[in-house]
């Protein structure tokens, strides 16, 4: 029988399903008898999901064209693996 | 078709061979493929537009002064991302305001997992705020995390590196990847969770 305690301390391998099956399913007994963890085991799964699912960081242009002037002027000072 | 991993790290090989020997073409694709990616981590690191701009500069430069030092053991992306994590704690540092703590710090116990709030969410609970509301939430959360968890949650779980790889960029070890994680998720999940709470539980707090 787990504990909430030992449930919360397998919970991030649990969501990156690195538990091996044995305690998976001692997980899974646990959250359906303990309505606490089931719901903290539901909303911390959200909550990776809602930042997985954010809108790709746009990269400025403007800011793509100065990186690349300023690759562009380093390359010209010196080659690559040539520093002292 | 998709490009299976082992394809596209062989091909990312080459390129940086090409890179090493000068081939500017090569450098300049790297750059390409990996610029929007080292922007977003270092925004959210930072979560200053302006210091993303000099961290996404400072990464490709070292990277090109260092590419000899790249053994190659390592993906070309796992190596700058180090630089460009290394880059935005030198940023926080920097911040006077800021209370940074250092990334080696040790990991403490207890405190941080506590659970204040239970509540059941939403079913879509994002579904209710528009993009500009729901990205000011998602980044105010990121931003209250100190900044040795927050760094472990961007590149887990924003940036997508597996565990292994997490702790080579930060140079932790595994545990400490995933004991960081772990509050992290505990802590956002925390603080979402005044926006994302089923409304109707509400009414239920005070009977």
């Amino acid at each position: 029988m787990l504990t909430c305690k030992e449930f919360m301390q397998e919970l991030t391998d649990y969501l990156d399903e690195a538990v091996d099956i044995e305690l998976r399913r001692r997980i899974e007994t646990h959250i359906t008898e303990c309505p606490n963890c089931f719901v903290i085991l539901d909303t911390t799964r959200k909550t990776i999901q809602v930042y997985k699912g954010m809108q790709p960081q746009v990269l400025p242009d403007e800011v793509q064209a100065r990186l690349l002037k300023a690759v562009e002027r380093k390359m010209a000072a010196r080659k690559p693996g040539t520093s002292c | 078709m998709p490009v299976t991993e082992e394809t596209s790290v062989f091909d990312e090989s080459g390129l940086v061979a090409r890179a090493r020997q000068g081939d500017a073409a090569a450098f300049n694709e790297l750059v390409n493929k990996y610029s929007r990616k080292i922007f977003r981590l270092a925004k959210h690191i930072t979560q200053n537009e302006e210091d993303a701009e000099d961290i996404l500069q400072e990464t490709f430069l070292k990277a090109f002064e260092h590419l000899d030092g790249f053994q190659g053991q390592s993906k070309f992306y796992t190596w700058i991302v180090r630089i460009a994590v290394n880059e935005s704690l030198m940023k926080l540092r920097k911040r006077k305001s800021d209370r940074t703590v250092p990334l080696d710090e040790p990991v403490d116990t207890g405190e941080d997992t506590v659970v204040r709030e239970i509540a059941v969410w939403d079913e879509n609970p994002e579904q209710q705020y528009s993009q500009e509301e729901l990205a000011r939430i998602l980044d105010e959360a990121v931003q209250s995390l100190r900044p040795a968890f927050r760094t472990v949650f961007v590149l887990r779980d924003i940036e997508e590196l597996s565990t292994e790889e997490t702790a080579q960029a930060l140079e932790i070890s595994v545990p400490a990847v995933k004991s960081r994680l772990l509050r992290a998720r505990l802590q956002l999940r925390e603080k979402l969770t005044r926006f994302f709470k089923r409304k109707g539980d509400d009414v239920f707090a005070y009977l």
